[in-house]
């Protein structure tokens, strides 16, 4: 049963950019997120740029409420309704922003595909997982019943689960978390689709069970071509999965560049905060340093630099009142502070 | 949210069989359904089978329950008024199941101003008492057993817009409805695969014990004389003709009486029951009643 060959490898890339492997699967320039509020406007994202091509992977770091979920919500047209978004998305060399919501919607499901972060809570317990995980291909490649079981099958197949044809029929809650995050990889890459945003898919998995998915996920975007965006606050996960790595901090990006650029010479005070806090095998057993204080409210930004009233260096006296421009430190590596490199050492 | 649908499938028949006062509320409904069905042909004289002779009798041999004020037989008319009784509240609770349901799905999944004027509507009808609200509606309509149905469906439409609206506004908030937003499903799609069979659960709950409430507002519009028009039976109907002669006639008003009171009993037996199994917030009581007996 096993023995079938991966049927989506090969058929990579099926959008309407395939062919220039240089162009980016999902690029979002100036993406700004208002959302109102009772106690008025809380700007969620502001002014975010980034791109993602084939076969890349894209991480995008930073505290809970830092901007990186609803950066990617937005950019697909996923976030709520009381939120105003501006900026331009281009998904697949197709302006998003432009296009009606009907169109929006198909182009989302057929060329982008989601995991969310509690394997839990993301399937339907009511329906058969087979019946879930072709649920795209039925609403998009107007797939009968029939071919779609039977492509639920591959798919599970493709996402290692064993015995794909009789688990085809079982039910969300006879499979373990790490299955299930499996179940929901395989309903996310139905269509095959160019771009996989995963929102914190490793977040509520136990540890071994998170190496697999990573692992996993690492090893499809090799087979299938297929571009990442990873959503995670754990560092050590980007290590393993990314190519380039965006922080994000108090909604705007504060440090990107490739992730061993990133991680060899962070040059932002919170990416360095950020670094320090991952538990170190060789210190073990003493306090992990934490970083003081909360992030900023969304709805009380600080008209700096919004890391300011956390931020240990404070080396240059505009940081509390003007906003420091993204900037390269080298090439492919920007950074947004006004006192980059080691100066809190 | 309970397991696969099988599981609950299955949960739910093993929890009522276990469930002595379920059991019984079964039996009486099955035995209900056959007389309901089949009432004409086991009565064992003529709904109105007039017979002055034999008028006001009390039970016998002959006539087990008695004889009315013109000598009919009571216990053919108590087994024939079932079918009227159980056809209102099937019908009935169906029609205020199918507005209600569509209203609550619509107020619920699209919010907003949708939700406001679907809800306030249903508002402005549940605000009047049960039963003056569907005399208002046969008032306008006209007396009869369709205008019943009608006047029934319509005052227990809000209790099942509300129930669906409520679970609505959870299921919505679940990630896989949000997964299945993500892939690009249509509404419709949404609302038919992944919404409905999550709240269903609490719906065949209300659905059980509103048809109690319906049989028991159909006899009390047919006690008024607004229900089923004379001379066919109907048990309010025969209650309100039983009334004159409470003193010398017990009969009268004891036998369709007993007839509403178990048949309202059985439907609240198996409706309570089945809110003990489907009911998650209700879920830990029942157990516990279980697992102390």
């Amino acid at each position: 049963m096993s023995s079938t060959p991966p049927p989506a490898a090969g058929v990579a890339g099926t959008g309407p950019a395939a062919g220039d492997a240089d162009a980016p699967v999902l690029a979002i320039e100036d993406l700004t997120v208002t959302i109102g509020t009772r106690r008025g406007p809380a700007r969620a994202v502001a002014g975010v740029d980034w791109s993602v091509r084939a076969g890349q992977t894209l991480a995008l770091v930073g505290e809970s409420g830092s901007g990186k979920s609803m950066t990617v919500l937005a950019a697909t047209g996923l976030a709520p309704r009381a939120a105003r978004v501006t900026g331009r998305v281009r998904l697949l060399g197709e302006e998003l922003t432009a296009l009606p919501e009907p169109r929006r919607r198909q182009l989302r499901g057929r060329h982008v595909g989601f995991v969310f972060q509690d394997p839990m809570t993301s399937l339907n317990p009511v329906l058969t997982v087979g019946r879930q995980v072709s649920e795209a291909c039925e609403e998009h490649l107007g797939m009968t019943r029939r071919q779609a079981r039977d492509r639920a099958v591959e798919l599970l197949d493709l996402v290692g689960i064993p015995l794909p044809g009789r688990r085809v029929e079982e039910y969300p809650h006879q499979f373990s978390g790490g299955m299930r995050q499996r179940v929901v990889i395989a309903m996310a890459l139905a269509c095959e689709p160019a771009l996989l945003i995963a929102d914190e898919p490793t977040t509520a998995l136990d540890v071994t069970t998170q190496a697999q998915i990573v692992e996993l996920v690492a090893d499809l975007r090799r087979r299938l071509g297929t571009a990442v965006v990873w959503i995670t606050h754990d560092l050590g996960v980007v290590a393993g999965v990314a190519d380039t790595v965006a922080v994000m901090y108090g909604g705007r990006i504060v440090e990107r560049g490739d992730v061993d650029a990133v991680f060899d010479a962070p040059a932002h005070p919170y990416t360095r905060a950020l670094l320090a806090a991952r538990p170190d095998p060789q210190h073990a057993g003493g306090d992990l340093p934490a970083i003081a204080g909360a992030p900023p409210s969304p709805l009380d930004l600080p008209p700096g630099c919004a890391f300011w009233p956390r931020c240990p260096v404070r080396g240059d006296a505009r940081c509390e009142h003007e906003l420091p421009p993204l900037v390269p430190v080298a090439p492919g590596h920007e950074v947004r502070t006004f006192c980059p490199g080691g100066e809190d050492a | 949210m309970s397991g696969g649908s099988d599981g609950t499938l299955r949960r739910t028949l093993s929890a009522l069989r276990h469930d002595p006062p379920a059991v019984a509320g079964t039996v009486v409904l099955l035995l209900l359904l056959v007389v309901g069905v089949a009432g004409r042909w086991l009565a064992p004289a003529g709904v109105n089978d007039v017979d002055v002779d034999q008028m006001l009798r009390p039970p016998s041999l002959d006539h087990p329950f008695g004889t009315d004020e013109l000598g009919r037989d009571v216990l053919s008319r108590v087994l024939v008024a079932a079918r009227v009784s159980l056809e209102v509240g099937l019908v009935s609770v169906g029609i205020a199941l199918l507005v209600g349901v569509t209203v609550g799905l619509l107020a619920g999944w699209y919010r907003g101003w949708v939700d406001n004027v679907l809800m306030r509507g249903m508002d402005v009808l549940f605000a009047f008492p049960v039963l003056l609200l569907a005399v208002a509606i046969v008032a306008v309509l006209g007396p009869g057993l369709v205008t019943a149905m009608v006047a029934i469906g319509v005052v227990y439409t809000p209790i099942f817009a509300r129930v669906t609206r409520a679970g609505v506004l959870s299921v919505r908030e679940q990630v896989f409805v949000r997964a299945a937003v993500s892939i690009g499903a249509s509404d419709a799609r949404i609302i038919r695969r992944h919404v409905l069979p999550n709240i269903a659960a609490p719906l065949i709950v209300q659905t059980s014990l509103s048809l109690a409430f319906a049989i028991l507002s159909e006899a009390a519009l047919s006690f008024l004389g607004l229900g089923v028009q004379p001379p066919d039976p109907a048990w309010g109907r025969m209650l309100y003709d039983g009334r004159g002669f409470v003193t010398e006639a017990w009969w009268l008003g004891v036998f369709p009486g007993a007839a509403i009171f178990l048949t309202v009993l059985a439907f609240n037996l198996v409706g309570d029951a089945l809110r003990d199994v489907l009911d998650p917030r209700q879920l830990t009581v029942s157990e516990a009643n279980r697992s102390r007996a």
